[in-house]
């Protein structure tokens, strides 16, 4: 049954070996080494500091510096005249290094370079946030003199400068490695900062003209050998050595980045990238490592409500409980969840659904979504991980070939974005990108724009398949694009969006057939990946089992000892519940950690307000108006549960911080014990234990849909005079609720603007810097234009900036929006 | 028997119109580039090896082998890049050979470029002479015009385009890879190697640096034969080249003589020192960047393998003579100056080695040294010398080392005496004779 995939690229090639000695000790490493890094393996720490592992080598600092002598062509091994940088030079075969364990000459050369360092390092330790984990301060302990002979004059700086409203910048700490210009110009492709100046006054330095701009900047903050970046939401607020740390994994997407939560006397400081090779690497984005105060807001719940007389009034959690069932038991009820939940509390919503409310109708998708999507994903995703031949990081990093469609991956996955850069720089992957604009994000992977309106993917996904005609299959970027795809493996990525254009899904899975390649989703939301496989969507149970399967039913009945039979018919979809309820078909709703805004229905507000509606939240949300009883749960850094990333791969999380707050899982048990079912789900040890017990399932393909021809695509809609296709997402930084309280990181947003083409513009008389209001759907917002090319008669916005709010037309791929130039009247 | 001056480059340099092409071609000019065209280009560079030219930039690296380093033609555009940074102190042979007699250098590129393939090549002009730009565009356009240079060359089917590039002023731009940076439009500093400029240089293609001088010496050396070349200069260091005299000699300026001649003799064709009564105390045998030698090493042969045996280096051959009226401290001190601003900043011996050196210097050169600091200065530059990224923190260390190796004492002086009182500065002057001491 379980489908095993033979995608991987056949047997690994040999690596060529190279046998060196470090200090005396054999050792063996692959071709092209570096000597510092053959020396780890031997346990042996050569000092450093521009070196790192994911950077590219520059030999800066010369702290690394060893003793090497090389064979000769007669075999007489010969030493080098000078000391050599370990972590610029590569192994060869019988060179013999001698460090500083072993070497006087690399000792002494060490020494005198870090007291060299010292001189123009102001030694301010006591007042430096870097203090007690600074690679300086240990080096120059492990490596350096005792005392310094410097007794001259420092160079000194004004100290410190912005870099951006969230990095800081003190000079005269700086010790010049160029770790932080290199990450920004290779990793993140981002190189708003450079080395300027000469000699002892080189420094680092902005572009007065443009901002350090970028999704990654405190990668730079946390690789900084000494103190010189910090973080503004950090700086000065604590010592290393009094924090705690927690392994745990970012809440913000499904990117998966591992993390590591410093906390101290039960508030979090601070959070730092935590090094998974398979996953993140080293890094993170600005939104993992800054977005964590919203949990500390004073709007945070700390008590159980119920609505009486209008009012949200604090009671038990006894009372609280019995209000809510004995409302969920007077009517039909649905469960609405957040994609932000781990999946075990995912499960617990949708067990909760199932066995104690009888129903299928649940959904984690708070957000635009189809029936189509809800197939696909049963039939392409739930199951997919990394052992079923899903698609993985390291794929994208040998991928030939990767083609975007509904994905923009610096705003919606950013570590899928660093990956998909590093495959350009380093595979010479071709990324191609299905969508109305070349991004600065498309331009970092040095990536070719396929131009397509909103709504329009299915037919250039089908025509890139070989099938179908499209207008666009003339250009040059589409005949390299199938030019490209001819070489087998290629990797599709679809986002969420896409779920709004019909039979663009099933289009990108013919795609990856037709090319032998395969394909992935990429959802944006940390907790949707898990959901699914959870089994929180209408019409599928945990594990990828179908509502609609006998068999399928039967197991998941047993495994939850269930006294009657699991619902047999699959339920609603979120738009289906919110239709309901909003007429009154259901009356009850179990809402989890949803901003009922984000899914863009127009009944949304009328559901939860006709609707009982009981809601568990951490803080005041867009629910909370309608609520009537609210239940406070554990926000991620309180709570332990995992996620599945956008891969499938488990990202298990511990809490942070040790608080009275229960995770929904346990929340859900209690409401049902108040049911009187009993949900199992009192511990995490509960939950997993039966997800465990449930045998894996990788993807079953086309089962479901064989039937039919292939959804055909809508036809586009023409925007008459003075209208526009809307063409929307999300931005990484934007008025998302999980990111308020953050007041630097919110400096770095990036504004709102329409963008659109010359031509739109020009049948407008819309000139750049001008102001354009665009408006329909009941939404108007007012921004500044920004002209590039692009696909005519097409505005792009963002979804959800501040004074920019579009999720009202999100759901609709192809939107025709009204544009005027100039502010609202 | 005494060493004859050999004027070839320098032989019509007095010519009231030297620059001119027409000039250049009343003295063989362009008759080299003619014959270098019917030949085959592997036999050019065959005749840059026999002739035994070692680069004239500095490090002496064979030119011929250097050209002969260029991988297989992969069709696609490998290039010449004539080093004009000069921008050592003391050297000043470059710039005058631009300024006199350009023409020398563009037949030099042509040939070079014929011989190593390349159809682009690019002169990089330190910033500060615009006067030398100048008269190179000039040349440039001359040649152009005369048909020795653009498209179909001579009619032989060969094109080739010149860009002169006028730096930005920085030391730092003379070394190779950092030149290649600052040519394509990057920041100097110098490169990590590998990869060498012969396997990717400029624009990450094959690319020959040779400096201005070496590729000058190509016409001569193909009109008159390498062994005519080779003739001359010493067994290893063959041919001649231009020795740049200044400071407290007569006659400052420009001497071309074989490689081999010693200071002695050079003085003497300079008309002796500037004072007479004063005795030559230091020099240096190639600029600031190799060690100082002195009047024991009048009669060392100015060659590569004598003077590496003295414990210096022939360099660029820019002899800086200084009498016995100099403080050796105050001159290290300028010196140090000029690296410490020179100092690129990518690494940290030389960056913040010189930073330090130079105020240890100061200290020194006003009297308030330590006796520690003697010690420390020369340990400062132990760990530059071999520990930095690349010559140029080697080089600063030079006059520090050669300096207290042979005028310690003068050092210990620098601890309690001031430079103005161990060696008033109107001694060093012509007029001293009748000069007064204003309120003493
Ligand atoms: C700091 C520094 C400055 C240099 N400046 C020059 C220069 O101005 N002109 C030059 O020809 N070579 C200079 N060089 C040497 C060049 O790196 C290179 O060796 C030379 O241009 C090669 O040419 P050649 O083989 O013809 O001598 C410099 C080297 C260093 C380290
Ligand atoms: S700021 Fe930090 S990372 Fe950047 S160059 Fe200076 S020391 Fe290195
Ligand atoms: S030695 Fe280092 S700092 Fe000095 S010029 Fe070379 S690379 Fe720059
Ligand atoms: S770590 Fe090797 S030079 Fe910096």
């Amino acid at each position: 049954m379980t489908v095993t995939s033979d995608k991987s690229s056949g047997e690994a090639p040999e690596v060529e070996m190279v046998a060196l000695t470090i200090d005396g000790l054999e050792v063996s490493v692959p071709k092209d080494t570096l000597v510092i890094r053959a020396a780890e393996q031997l346990g042996i720490q050569i000092p450093r500091f521009c070196d790192h592992p994911g950077l590219d080598p520059v030999g800066a600092c010369r702290q690394c510096l060893v003793e090497v002598a090389m064979p000769d062509r007669e075999g007489n091994v010969k030493p080098m005249p000078k000391p050599q940088a370990s972590c610029t030079m590569t192994v060869a075969p019988g060179m013999e290094v001698k460090t500083q364990l072993t070497s006087a000459v690399a000792d002494k050369a060490q020494q005198g370079v870090m007291e060299l360092l010292l001189v123009n390092h102001p030694l301010d330790c006591p007042v430096c946030d870097k203090g007690g984990e600074c690679p300086l301060q240990n080096q120059a302990m492990s490596n350096g003199r005792a005392s310094s002979r410097f007794e001259d004059v420092k160079r000194t700086y004004p100290k410190p400068i912005n870099i951006s409203s969230q990095v800081l910048l003190d000079r005269e700490r700086c010790i010049l490695c160029a770790r932080c210009t290199r990450f920004s110009d290779q990793v993140a492709g981002d190189p708003f900062i450079a080395l300027v100046e000469r000699g002892a006054l080189q420094q680092v330095g902005i572009y007065e003209e443009q901002p350090f701009e970028s999704y990654f900047s405190g990668n730079t903050v946390q690789i900084c050998p000494v103190g010189a970046l910090t973080g503004a939401a950090y700086r000065f607020r604590s010592r290393p050595f009094d924090l705690v740390s927690t392994a745990s994994v970012c809440e913000h997407c499904a990117s998966g980045c591992s993390l590591r939560v410093d906390h101290r006397r039960g508030k979090v400081m601070r959070r730092m990238a935590l090094a998974t090779p398979e996953v993140n690497e080293e890094w993170n984005c600005d939104k993992g490592r800054w977005a964590f105060t919203y949990p500390m807001l004073d709007d945070r719940f700390e008590l159980p409500m119920v609505r009486r007389d209008g009012e949200l009034v604090p009671v038990s959690w006894q009372e609280a409980l019995a209000v809510a069932a004995d409302g969920l038991r007077a009517t039909r009820s649905a469960v609405l969840v957040g994609g932000r939940v781990g999946r075990e509390d995912a499960y617990a919503y949708g067990k909760l659904a199932r066995l104690a409310l009888g129903t299928n109708d649940v959904d984690f998708r708070a957000r635009p979504h189809s029936a189509e999507e809800e197939r696909y994903l049963a039939e392409h995703v739930v199951g997919s991980t990394p052992e079923t031949g899903g698609v993985t990081y390291a794929d994208l990093d040998t991928a030939t070939t990767v083609v975007l469609v509904g994905f923009e991956p610096e705003e919606e996955s950013p570590i899928v974005f660093l990956r998909l850069r590093k495959a350009y720089r380093k595979a010479a992957t071709k990324v191609f990108s299905i969508a109305p604009l070349e991004t600065r994000g498309l331009d970092k992977l040095g990536g070719t724009l396929l131009p397509s309106a909103p709504g329009t993917e299915t037919e250039v996904l089908q025509a890139l398949a070989g099938d179908g005609t499209s207008e666009h299959m003339g250009s040059d970027a589409f005949a390299a694009a199938r030019t490209a795809l001819r070489d087998p493996g290629a990797i599709v990525l679809v986002g969420e969006r896409l779920a709004t254009v019909p039979g663009a899904l099933a289009a990108a899975a013919d795609l990856a057939r037709s090319a032998s390649g395969r394909v992935a989703w990429v959802p944006r939301r940390a907790g949707e990946r898990g959901a699914l496989d959870a089994g929180t969507l209408p019409s599928l149970l945990p594990g990828g089992r179908l509502v609609a399967d006998q068999a399928d039913r039967s197991e998941i009945a047993e495994l939850w000892q269930a006294e009657t039979e699991l619902p047999t018919t699959p339920g609603r979809d979120t738009a289906a519940i919110l239709e309901s309820a909003s007429i009154g078909e259901i009356g009850g709703l179990v809402v989890g950690g949803v901003d009922v805004d984000d899914i863009g229905h127009a009944d949304g507000h009328e559901a939860l307000r006709r609707a009982f509606v009981v809601s568990l939240d951490l803080r005041e949300s867009t629910v909370t108006p309608f609520a009537d009883v609210v239940l406070p749960v554990a926000p991620h850094d309180e709570s332990e549960g995992s996620f599945l990333d956008w891969e499938g791969r488990p990202r298990p999380y511990r809490a942070a911080l040790d608080t009275t707050a229960m995770a929904d899982h346990r929340v859900l048990s209690m409401l049902a014990d108040e049911l009187g079912v009993f949900l199992g789900t009192r511990s995490l040890r509960e939950v997993r234990a039966e997800m465990d017990a449930l045998a894996p399932r990788a993807p079953q393909g086309g089962r479901t849909d064989d039937a039919g021809d292939p959804p055909s695509p809508v036809s586009v809609p023409s925007p008459g005079p003075g209208e526009m296709v809307l063409a929307t997402w999300r931005t990484l930084l934007d008025r998302g609720t999980m990111q308020d309280g953050e007041p630097f990181l919110a400096g770095t947003a990036k504004a709102p603007r329409a963008v659109m083409s010359p031509v739109s513009a020009e049948t407008l008389s819309i000139v750049p810097g001008d102001l354009v209001t665009v408006s329909g759907g009941g939404v108007r917002v007012t921004v500044p234009v920004h002209i590039q090319p692009m696909v005519d008669h097409v505005v792009w916005l963002p979804t959800n900036s501040e004074s920019c709010d579009l999720r009202a037309l999100a759901g609709q791929a192809g939107a025709v929006v009204t544009v005027t130039k100039g502010g609202a009247a | 028997m005494a060493t004859q001056l050999t004027p070839i480059l320098t032989k019509f340099w007095d010519h009231p119109q030297s620059w001119t092409l027409a000039t250049y071609e009343d003295n063989e000019g362009y008759q080299a580039l003619k014959q270098a065209l019917t030949m085959e280009p592997a036999d050019l560079v065959q005749m840059a090896k026999d002739s035994g030219l070692r680069g004239r930039g500095g490090a002496g690296f064979p030119t011929g082998m250097k050209w002969g380093f260029l991988p297989p033609d992969d069709g696609g555009p490998r290039y010449l890049v004539v080093n004009a940074d000069e921008s050592e102190p003391g050297t000043c042979k470059d710039i005058p050979l631009m300024m006199a007699a350009p023409h020398f250098l563009i037949e030099g590129v042509a040939i070079t470029s014929f011989a190593i393939g390349c159809n682009h090549a690019f002169i990089y002009v330190r910033g500060e002479v615009v006067h030398v730009y100048r008269r190179l565009l000039r040349a440039v356009e001359e040649a152009y015009a005369a048909g020795y240079l653009g498209k179909d060359i001579q009619g032989t089917g060969y094109d080739l385009d010149v860009t002169v590039h006028a730096g930005a002023g920085a030391y730092i731009c003379g070394e190779e890879t950092a030149l290649l940076d600052s040519l394509e439009g990057r920041r100097g500093q110098p490169r990590l190697k590998p990869p060498f400029p012969a396997v990717a240089g400029l624009y990450a293609r094959p690319t020959v640096v040779n400096n201005v001088e070496s590729i000058a010496s190509i016409p001569p050396i193909l009109l008159h034969g390498s062994d005519w070349f080779a003739d001359m200069g010493t067994e290893k260091s063959q041919g001649f080249g231009i020795f740049s005299l200044s400071g407290h000699v007569k006659y400052p300026g420009q001497y071309e003589a074989p490689l081999g001649i010693t200071l002695r003799e050079l003085i003497d064709m300079a008309g002796g020192m500037r004072d007479p009564s004063k005795k030559l105390k230091f020099w240096t045998p190639g600029g600031s960047s190799t060690p100082i030698f002195t009047d024991r090493h009048l009669d060392v042969p100015l060659d590569f393998e004598s003077v590496a045996a003295e414990g210096s280096m022939l360099g660029t051959r820019a002899l800086q003579i200084f009498d016995e009226t100099v403080s050796v401290v105050r001159a290290v001190s300028r010196w140090i100056d000029f690296y410490k601003h020179e100092s690129c900043g990518k690494c940290t011996p030389c960056r913040e080695g010189t930073w330090w050196l130079a105020q240890v210097l100061e200290r020194l050169e006003h009297g308030k040294g330590t006796p520690e600091d003697i010690d420390k200065l020369v340990d400062i530059c132990d760990n530059i010398l071999g520990r930095s990224f690349c010559a140029l923190g080697d080089g600063a260390t030079s006059p520090v080392t050669s300096a207290v190796k042979y005028f310690r004492e003068e050092f210990e002086v620098g601890c309690h005496t001031p430079w103005w009182e161990a060696f008033p500065p109107e001694a060093s002057t012509l007029f001293n004779q009748r000069s007064v001491k204003v309120n003493a």
